[in-house]
């Protein structure tokens, strides 16, 4: 897979999406070398609802920075959709989270004082659409999200719920084959929280987007169809959840 | 890309409208500084020129002494009114000779006082420096032979001592002897050495001698040469001349000196222009100094937006697109600096040459310099900020607090 493959290939069939073998993340060196990762294998099928668990220091965000290109592992392979990520280059994998992957954060990471539909354009612009464009589909993921009619406001106008709704617009704005959430209802209070959920399984369910969220709160990885649980660097329970896994 | 930058760009600089006005301040100093420097001094430089041309050019000026370099000099032996006589009489291409002797002296009328400059002369001085009468009359021959308290007076002194009075017939009093105002010149203004040519009273060379300086000396001869004559051959019959008349000697040196305007028009220029080259380089040195608060701004910026950037790296931006943008914003913050620089000095240098009376001279070269160099102060000052945020990691910028 070369560099114009990643900005124009759609979903490759054959792999896996997401495949992690052996992966180990060791932070500092020496007698201060922290394990986060142990021999990590974890596969993860397009479509999949996964939500990751685990107390602090379990591994679980470690894991999820590696999947989403953020961080490379200090051993084993990171296969995405066959691409072996350990071999891109930096350029590359920012290709690669640009065509395929959406974050969310715990933090909403917005661009204050910039508009919603400013943020949201913001991965459009960095694809180099032209504005028009850029502002139909931003308007679009706005209305997905159902912040029509909040396009011009600022983060700061916005309450915490709504400013995670123009994240998760900005996430899926760019269509992404992958959605990855770290702990996306954490600052949020529980009504809001579910709400933020209910957007997420209905992208998942409706346009069949793979989303890996990371939590520690049960009731919220009760929307996932999988869930993950990392103890100590390494993955201790892997289940589905209920009947609702298809 | 570069569209992209420069949207990018435009849209952090309106976010952070207060700061980047502050960042760019120094910038539009400095850029300011040098233009309106510039645009000053070249304005001096023509005035000077356009003084000199004025003036005539075919004037030379006698002085006694000659400096043979810094600190050193020959013996000052005055001049006396005979060689004056001698020039005229020797000299055929010169058309008037004029010595002169010049006293600093308190004016008095009732209870006005003025110091002036009081310059012993004949007829020939107002030929010499090219300036006439506007109303009274010139000396008599009797007035100049017998040293007569009569006096020809400058505007500036006319009204300094006689507010709305006529001057004419009146006597005003210069140190110990009153004299009677026979005229008033016709109004030159400023000189090239920034003095008021008006700042003057004229009187017989006689009567400065005797009753103010109490000796026989001529400071200076100022002649013209006619206009047809070369003022090089004038000058060196003179200087042969006058080292025949003061048995000077092949091997002594001259001991008087022989000065062409345009010398002193060369000498004035090029003062004007090193003293602008000076302060055009002080004001560069501003220019530079703005170059860094912007790097400093930059350096904060970057330190602050870290966790923005570890986003955009995160949302698939390259690390040439940080660069780029980081980039961009410097330049074009510098940019505008610049422009808003161009624009004050424009307004400066309008101002300043009006209350200096100096010529405005438009100067697209500098104009264009000054807005390059605050481009390029950008690229130089925003390359190191921008490279610190394009290498940032995404994963530490991103969980950076």
């Amino acid at each position: 897979m070369n560099q114009s493959d990643l900005d124009t290939s759609p979903v490759r069939s054959g792999y896996s999406l997401i495949e992690l073998a052996k992966v180990d993340k060791v932070y500092g060196t020496g007698q201060a070398a922290m394990h986060a990762l142990r021999g990590v294998d974890l596969r993860i099928d397009a479509g999949e609802f996964v939500a990751a668990m685990g107390p602090s220091g379990s591994g679980k965000s470690t894991c999820m920075n590696i999947l989403g290109c953020l961080d490379t592992p200090t051993a084993g392979d990171y296969h995405f959709q066959g691409v072996h990520v350990g071999k891109l280059t930096r350029d590359q994998q920012a290709r690669l989270r640009r065509h395929y992957l959406g974050f969310i954060f715990q933090g909403f990471n917005l661009l204050n004082r910039t508009s919603a539909l400013e943020n949201v354009e913001l991965p459009l612009v960095y694809r180099g659409l032209p504005a028009a464009r850029r502002h139909a589909r931003a308007r679009k993921a706005l209305e997905a999200v159902g912040l029509k009619g909040w396009e011009h406001h600022s983060p700061g106008e916005l309450s915490g719920g709504q400013q995670q709704r123009v994240a998760i617009a900005r996430a899926i704005v760019t269509d992404p084959i992958i959605l990855l959430a770290d702990e996306p209802t954490g600052n949020l209070d529980s009504a809001t929280s579910r709400e933020v959920m209910n957007l997420l399984t209905e992208f998942n369910r409706q346009q069949s987007i793979t989303i890996v969220m990371v939590t520690h709160e049960p009731e919220m990885a009760s929307y996932a169809n999988r869930i993950i649980h990392f103890r100590d660097g390494q993955i201790f329970t892997d289940k589905k959840n209920g009947e609702e896994r298809q | 890309m570069i569209g992209n930058a420069l949207l990018l760009a435009v849209r952090e600089i309106r976010r952070n409208a207060m700061r980047s006005i502050l960042t760019i301040l120094g910038i539009v100093i400095g850029v300011a500084a040098v233009i309106t420097m510039v645009t000053i001094g070249e304005g001096a430089t023509v005035q000077v020129e356009q003084q000199i041309k004025n003036m005539g050019s075919n004037m030379l000026m006698i002085m006694p002494g000659k400096r043979l370099g810094p600190g050193l000099g020959t013996s000052n032996i005055q001049f006396k009114e005979v060689d004056a006589e001698a020039i005229a009489r020797d000299i055929p291409s010169v058309v008037a000779v004029a010595p002169v002797a010049t006293q600093s002296v308190k004016a008095i009328f009732g209870n006005q006082n003025w110091t002036t400059q009081v310059t012993g002369s004949d007829n020939h001085y107002f030929t010499v420096t090219n300036r006439s009468i506007k109303t009274g009359r010139y000396f008599t021959e009797g007035e100049l032979r017998g040293g007569a308290a009569v006096c020809i007076a400058g505007e500036t002194v006319i009204k300094k001592l006689f507010s709305s009075q006529n001057p004419l017939g009146e006597k005003i009093r210069l140190q110990n002897f009153s004299c009677e105002v026979i005229g008033q010149l016709v109004a030159k203004g400023q000189s090239t050495m920034g003095s008021d040519q008006d700042d003057i009273v004229v009187i017989p060379l006689h009567t400065v001698q005797r009753r103010i300086a109490g000796n026989q000396d001529v400071g200076m001869i100022q002649l013209s040469v006619r206009q047809d004559a070369s003022t090089e051959k004038a000058q060196k019959d003179i200087m042969a001349l006058m080292r025949e008349r003061r048995h000077l000697s092949p091997s002594d040196d001259d001991n008087f000196t022989v000065m062409d305007m345009k010398e002193i028009a060369n000498m004035l220029t090029g003062t004007t222009q090193l003293l602008t080259a000076l302060l055009s380089m002080v004001a560069a040195v501003s220019l530079l100094v703005g170059g860094i608060g912007i790097m400093n701004i930059m350096l904060v910026s970057v330190t602050e937006r870290t966790r923005e950037i570890g986003t955009r790296l995160a949302i698939g931006a390259l690390e040439r697109e940080v660069l780029m943008q980081f980039l961009v914003e410097a330049v074009v913050l510098s940019s505008l600096g610049g422009l808003l620089g161009i624009l004050l000095a424009i307004g400066a240098s309008l101002g300043i040459a009006t209350v200096l009376k100096v010529p405005f001279i438009f100067n697209t070269g500098i104009i264009i310099i000054a807005f390059l160099f605050s481009a390029v102060v950008g690229i130089l000052f925003g390359y190191f900020p921008a490279r610190k945020a394009a290498r940032l990691n995404p994963i530490d910028a991103l969980r950076y607090e």
